[in-house]
């Protein structure tokens, strides 16, 4: 039992993690790679299934136990049904035939005025959220919150035609400080980040991190 | 250069009386470098002055005399050179003379198929240009044991590697210091409100799939907080978009509560999968977070732009928020909207601070020591570039 719940899980991420180092130096173990990929492609299409069933089975919960907003978890009910029933339909082509094009209420037309414009309408929010996080920050409570507010300032002047009519050298110094201390910044944060994954990776691979089995290292 | 000693290059006959002049000169053709093989590339001198309806035509033969099988047609003008591929070819000035192509397969004799280009076999490669002469060349292809192109890469990470590992060592026989983490320091008591409220925890992964380091990092996290609320017998929520990270966390908080002797404080259904696109899980998220109202939010992991999404609507409920990324460019928005934000490394570092093993700390300590040599060469970088010593740099 302690073989299959520590030893094999440690001796899978050793042997996995080695083989991910061997093939990006390795050009010959490249193949390796490949069939690794496609092994990851299979494992999430059967991983997909236990998605569906853990989405499925929280939203039936809401609904038998009548828990607040349990109206939302019937929409995501009959959203589900008729997605599939349509992906089924398929235009009257039937399921084991490609995407049949339509002009009436099919599959693409879920997608386009249904999904689409959902997520378009997630992403529209942004703004709004964008001007009341903003509003938090740009308060200039410390030396911090000014400098953040000043720069910002700068670079949104520089960056829209007004900026250039009250000076000139706006869009210039707007340039400057995303070109130079912004990028400075992200690349002292990338370094660091790159050194980080190194050592996640070392200590997962020598079997030392062992949060992901529940101890707290070895 | 271990590849071009191999290289067997061999001029077997030229263009006929009269056309020689117009035949592509300096034709070379090798193994292609860095590659698992089944790939010959040809280079040949770029002509200045070509008419605009002229071709380079490429054949592939087995034999020396041919018959030679269509591979390519290439027009000059958007024929690419040498110095377009400075990771292949070096930054050599000659570079931009040159053109270059790779040949991996031909068509065969009935020019329907394409067949592949085996390795160890001689091939005899002719190129011409279109009414003009041509050149032969034999080369043989292979494929490569070491990618030379990530020697720099092999060498820093084999040094990084080298230095965390003795500092792995070195913590086993004494205490090393390690800098606070305030993020982290705040956990335990974000926990405690969580506790203390009797509402839930949720914890938040981010958009990328199990490859990505920030997902391990994020879940090597999950381990650590599943532990505590097992303990502190609060319960955790954790949303997740791609479904084998759903399973690998129901795993992960499944162990956790064994290992904290509370194997009833497990809820499969408490692991689930919001939604598998990107705004469908922030809207998921977002509902969640209106309605259960969480005492404690964690983002962990790579995020894009449903960060401020998911960390706007977090700080309305006036829930404790604890973001970590390496996405830079979602920083500034957790930065503004949570209570604490762990930026870039300190995503990878909170697992081993949050489990205070000698071991796993002694690792960080590798990993500033590892910053700080980086940093050093960059001021030496710096200076030199200051000096005007290019040549030296480069």
């Amino acid at each position: 039992m302690y073989f299959l719940q520590r030893t094999l899980p440690l001796l899978v991420a050793f042997v996995a993690g080695v083989i991910g180092i061997f093939t990006y130096y390795v050009p010959v173990a490249q193949p390796v790679e490949i069939t690794t990929s496609t092994w990851y492609r299979i494992i999430a299409a059967f991983a997909l299934f236990l998605g569906i069933h853990s989405l499925l089975q929280m939203h039936w919960r809401r609904i038998r136990r009548n828990q607040a907003g349990w109206a939302f978890s019937a929409v995501v009910y009959i959203g589900f049904i008729v997605t599939i029933a349509l992906a089924v339909y398929n235009n009257g082509k039937g399921p084991l035939q490609p995407l049949a094009p339509g002009d009436g209420l099919d599959l693409n037309w879920m997608y386009t005025h249904v999904h689409v414009a959902g997520g378009a309408t997630m992403f529209s929010l942004l703004a709004f959220f964008i001007a009341s996080a903003a509003y938090r920050t740009f308060r200039a409570r410390s030396a911090e919150a000014v400098v953040l507010l000043v720069a910002a300032l700068l670079v949104m002047l520089g960056r829209v035609p007004i900026g250039a009519l009250i000076s000139e050298h706006l869009p210039e110094v707007s340039q400057w400080l995303m070109a130079t201390p912004n990028l400075a910044a992200r690349r002292g944060i990338l370094l660091g980040v790159s050194l980080g994954a190194i050592a996640t990776a070392l200590r997962i691979i020598f079997g030392i991190e062992r949060s992901y089995l529940g101890e707290e290292g070895q | 250069m271990a590849h071009l000693l191999l290289l067997l290059v061999l001029v077997i006959a030229a263009a006929p009386a009269g056309a020689a002049e117009t035949a592509p000169a300096a034709v070379q053709a090798f193994d292609t470098p860095n590659d698992q093989g089944h790939s010959i590339t040809l280079t040949w001198r770029r002509r200045e002055v070509l008419p605009d309806s002229a071709r380079y035509r490429i054949g592939v033969s087995e034999r020396a005399e041919g018959p030679f099988h269509h591979v390519a047609e290439l027009d000059p003008k958007t024929t690419p050179t040498m110095a377009d591929e400075p990771a292949t070819f070096g930054s050599d000035d000659d570079n931009r003379n040159r053109h270059f192509a790779l040949i991996e397969s031909y068509r065969d004799s009935e020019g329907q198929d394409r067949i592949r280009i085996e390795n160890g076999k001689a091939y005899f490669i002719r190129i011409g240009i279109h009414g003009g002469g041509y050149t032969v060349v034999e080369a043989r292809a292979r494929g490569n044991y070491f990618n030379s192109t990530k020697t720099g890469n092999f060498a820093l990470a084999g040094l990084f590697s080298v230095l965390i590992l003795v500092y792995i060592r070195l913590a086993r026989r004494k205490n090393l210091y390690i800098r606070r983490l305030a993020g982290l320091d705040a956990l335990d008591e974000a926990l405690g409100r969580a506790t203390e409220m009797g509402k839930p925890v949720l914890f938040v992964h981010g958009l990328q799939d199990m490859g990505s380091p920030s997902t391990i990092a994020a879940v090597n996290i999950l381990g650590q907080v599943a532990k505590r609320t097992a303990e502190y017998d609060t319960q955790l929520r954790v949303g997740n978009r791609d479904p084998i990270v759903m399973s690998v966390s129901q795993e992960v908080v499944k162990e956790s509560c064994i290992e904290a002797g509370r194997p009833d404080a497990f809820n499969p259904d408490n692991v689930f999968l919001a939604a598998a696109d990107q705004f469908s899980y922030a809207a998921a998220l977002e509902g969640l977070m209106v309605r259960e109202k969480p005492a404690t939010n964690l983002l962990m992991g790579y995020f894009y732009a449903e960060s401020l999404l998911l960390a706007e609507t977090g700080a309305t409920t006036g829930a404790i928020q604890i973001a970590a990324t390496d996405a830079y460019t979602q920083l500034p928005f957790f930065i503004t909207t949570c209570d604490y934000t762990l930026m870039g490394e300190e995503l990878y570092a909170a697992s081993a601070y949050l489990s205070r093993d000698p071991k796993l700390l002694g690792s960080l300590k590798g990993q500033d020591l590892g910053k700080g040599i980086i940093i050093l060469m960059l001021v030496l970088g710096s200076i030199l570039a200051g000096f005007g010593f290019w040549p030296l740099l480069s």
